[in-house]
């Protein structure tokens, strides 16, 4: 075996409440490939921030070719030959393709300013390698997802690199355009250069990954040839316990229809989206990032505007203006972006519980502060809130905490539809369990959830229904009792 | 999905649109009065609006890095002020020497609004809005609220921006000379490029090892150098110095900015837009008179264009949708 060109030893990295990473260690050699692996907030884009100098790890080395590195920024990184896709598309739509790719890299003329005509020349070039057809002068916007992505990986080539890091490449590729990526990726693999290729997907892992790095809950689990083991031993390796424990799947009495949805499109994000949700139900969502699951549920809470399509709810037409109407009617949604979209950061919690209904809780246009707080303190209660007073801002919170603040404010306008869309993103284990187990106790009230989730587990393990979406459409329902990982994750590939 | 409608077209070529717009008003302003457009006008009007075209081109700068600068127009009276003293008591001091001396001190009162945005961290408008009445109490303290009349300044120091060549004005040369260094310096430099990068996506930008506060600190020293050097050129091109020169104006330099198109949110501008948006105001400013249109209308209007901008970009700004589906339909 020759020497890994890249090593970590022992590398933490502490966020206020949360520990990312716990002395982790990696090793990356040159000529192949080697698959990190690990559940959401394993700590698995934290390494790679870490490695891309966006973080500083508080403890640990890194070492290439057995010499200690620092990384302070992402310009660190670049010296040192590291290259790095993201997850995430961090690029700028205003910039044209070839100002993206060169963004950091630029080539000058003899009088020092930047030579446009030899880097869209490159540009070209790179484009080619890559078997792709992009005018180079387009501004980025006007590129489809899977477009600016290959865009993405020409600035990484674009960079002389030796190692190549690869963030979930495939999450927003259709099925055609994953087979191209894995062409791509054993071109760089021959070309001697080490890639570490991050994703949950097995059937990827197996087919194009000559080694494996598993984290767990931030720490090292174990590491080492993938023809060793098989997709059982990883997932072993990966949970460290059985999917039954994590989710307590509690069975309810499923009651009449309450809500339908028939033909609902938009023009450019759904179409054709047709669906019954019934009392006491738990229906998933399940899709790859950007299939439309989101855009379809802002759609039924009244934050855009459908073409076509109509909803009925308990029995009568349902065709919310905005959010308002929606809730007044019964139906709330729960927002992924819990930052942005869920919660005020800056007010406290008893205010952010009772926001959507301080109309209710004022008398002549005064707020009754007393009734505020019972409403508050009665969902907090029920929802095991943490924290030290419901006074307290929400930016003080924890992840999870901030969840239940926001499932809280919904529920206490006693809704009868609740769409929760990736109730459990980037929140700790406990606080998962807390909010999976009150999932079940709101169905089991009479209450109907629509699940938005990107986790297969957590999918498999809640939801009594499945609707799988590709591309905006809806390609494939499953019940309870014909789920399977196998067909759940083909559909939402968009393989036949 | 592409804007195919005419009025698409016309929107997303912006700085097209404004120069047509500009086209026009010169056609229809002097079918009332002829003299308005001969060049001899022309040019006055261009040396009217050529310190609003520097400033505007600094300030779109600022603006494209999600920042904006409301200090230009107090850093103008200091500059002024300080050059003028120096004027008064080093009677022999060279022009070039003055000029030179007026963009460096205007360079540290930018840099100093860009230390505080970058190293300390506080937002743009709140740093700006303090340094305004900083920078405009110094000109109290440094003149005691005296005035600088004509006849303290030397012949050499009101000269240089009255100096006729090709018969455009000094100022006017350096206005053009200012637009050509902005456009180079915006297209073919990588801290030119950096500027729309930062301001266009400021997290993708520490991806690509961009420091944002760097280029946020650079715009501020830029917009500094160069209402700097406008200080001088005002305070000589109107032969007087004192507390109220040039008071508010600033926002007639961010009006340009927003007639020409940059926008408020950042990364997106192009030198040609705030030039034409400057040449667009100082175009309304002398030709309202013109035409027999009160002072007071002249505010209204200019007011009334500044929303119609806003409301113009706002519109081309929207984006659509993700485009989920493979083939979008109506």
């Amino acid at each position: 075996m020759n020497r890994p060109v890249l090593e970590l030893r022992n590398i933490s990295k502490t966020f206020p409440g949360v520990k990312a990473l716990d002395g982790v260690e990696l090793q990356l050699y040159p000529g192949q490939v080697t698959a990190l692996i690990g559940e959401n907030g394993a700590g698995k884009s934290t390494l790679v921030k870490v490695l891309t100098g966006i973080y500083a790890p508080d403890g640990g080395d890194i070492l290439i070719d057995d010499k200690p590195v620092t990384m302070q920024a992402a310009t660190d990184a670049k010296r040192h030959g590291i290259s790095a896709i993201h997850q995430e598309a961090v690029m700028f739509d205003e910039l044209t393709v070839t100002e993206n790719i060169f963004i950091n890299n630029q080539s000058r003329n003899m009088f020092g300013l930047l030579d446009w005509k030899l880097m869209r020349t490159r540009a070209k070039t790179l484009l080619e390698y890559l078997d792709v057809n992009i005018d180079p002068d387009l501004p980025l916007r006007e590129l489809s997802v899977a477009h600016k992505h290959l865009v993405s990986f020409a600035a990484a080539l674009s960079i002389n690199s030796n190692i190549v890091i690869m963030d979930e490449p495939t999450a927003s590729l259709s099925h055609h355009e994953i087979q191209e990526l894995y062409r791509l990726v054993r071109r760089l693999r021959d070309e001697g250069k080490a890639i570490l290729f991050i994703s949950h997907k097995f059937d990827e892992i197996f087919e194009i990954c000559d080694r494996y790095t598993v984290f767990r809950d931030g720490q090292f689990v174990g590491a080492g040839e993938i023809s060793d083991v098989t997709q059982d031993d990883l997932v072993a390796m990966m949970v460290g316990r059985t999917v039954n424990q994590i989710y307590p799947k509690i069975e309810t009495e499923i009651g009449d229809t309450v809500m339908s949805v028939n033909g609902l499109s938009h023009p450019t994000e759904f179409d054709d989206i047709d669906f019954n949700l019934r009392k006491g139900e738990i229906l998933g969502f399940y899709g790859l990032v950007g299939a439309g699951r989101s855009e379809v549920m802002q759609a039924l809470f009244g934050l855009t505007r459908t073409s076509s399509g109509s909803m009925n709810l308990n029995d009568k037409p349902f065709k919310p203006r905005n959010p308002g109407d929606a809730i007044d009617q019964g139906l709330v949604y729960v927002p992924e972006d819990r930052q942005h979209q869920g919660t005020i950061l800056t007010l406290p919690i008893f205010q952010n519980i009772t926001l959507p209904q301080l109309g209710g809780l004022s008398r002549s246009g005064f707020i009754d502060m007393a009734r505020e707080y019972d409403v508050a303190r009665k969902y907090a209660t029920r929802l095991q809130l943490k924290a030290a007073s419901l006074s307290e801002n929400v930016e003080n919170l924890s992840g999870g905490n901030q969840q239940k603040v926001v499932i809280g404010k919904w529920l206490a306008t006693n809704p009868n539809v609740i769409i929760v869309d990736e109730p459990t993103k980037g929140i700790d284990i406990g606080s998962k369990a807390a909010v999976h187990k009150f999932m079940g106790e709101l169905v089991a009230q009479g209450l109907s959830v629509i699940m938005v989730s990107s986790e297969l587990p957590e999918i498999m393990g809640m939801a009594d229904r499945v609707i799988v979406m590709h591309e905006g459409r809806i390609v494939a329902r499953f019940d309870r009792d014909d789920m399977t990982a196998e067909a759940i994750v083909t559909a939402a590939t968009g393989a036949s | 999905m592409k804007n195919t409608s005419l009025i698409g077209k016309l929107i997303s070529h912006r700085e097209w649109l404004l120069a047509g717009i500009i086209a026009l008003m010169l056609v229809g302003v002097g079918s009332t009065a002829p003299f308005f457009i001969s060049p001899g006008n022309l040019a006055e009007v261009f040396d009217d609006t050529a310190i609003l075209i520097m400033l505007a081109c600094a300030q779109m700068l600022v603006i494209l890095t999600r920042c904006i600068d409301l200090s230009v127009a107090s850093n103008i009276a200091f500059t002024g002020m300080c050059v003028a003293l120096i004027n008064v008591a080093y009677p022999d001091t060279p022009a070039l020497v003055t000029l030179i001396m007026s963009i460096g001190i205007g360079g540290v009162l930018g840099a100093f609004n860009g230390i505080l945005v970058w190293l300390v961290g506080i937002p743009s408008i709140v740093v700006t809005l303090g340094t305004m009445s900083i920078y405009r109490g110094f000109v109290f303290l440094l003149s005691g609220g005296e005035w600088v009349n004509a006849h303290e300044m030397t012949p050499q120091f009101l000269a240089l921006p009255r100096a006729t060549f090709l018969d455009l004005t000094v100022l006017s040369w350096i206005a053009i000379a200012v637009t050509i260094i902005m456009l180079v310096f915006t297209r073919f430099t990588k801290t030119g490029l950096s500027i729309f990068a930062v301001g266009g996506n400021p997290k993708a930008a520490v991806y690509s090892g961009l420091n944002v506060g760097k280029y946020q600190f650079i715009t501020f020293c830029i917009s500094g150098a160069v209402a700097g050097m406008c200080g001088y050129l005002w305070v000589s091109r109107y032969a007087v110095a004192y507390v109220e020169v040039a008071v508010a104006f600033e926002l007639q330099v961010v009006a340009a900015c927003v007639i020409g198109g940059i926008s408020i949110a950042g990364g997106i501008g192009t030198i040609w837009g705030a030039a034409l948006g400057a040449i667009f105001l100082g175009l309304i400013n002398n030709a309202l008179p013109v035409i027999g249109i009160s002072p007071f209308w002249q505010l209204a209007i200019s007011g009334l264009v500044i929303v119609l901008a806003v409301i113009i970009n706002s519109r081309s700004e929207k984006r659509g949708g993700r485009r989920i589906l493979r083939e979008a339909h109506r």
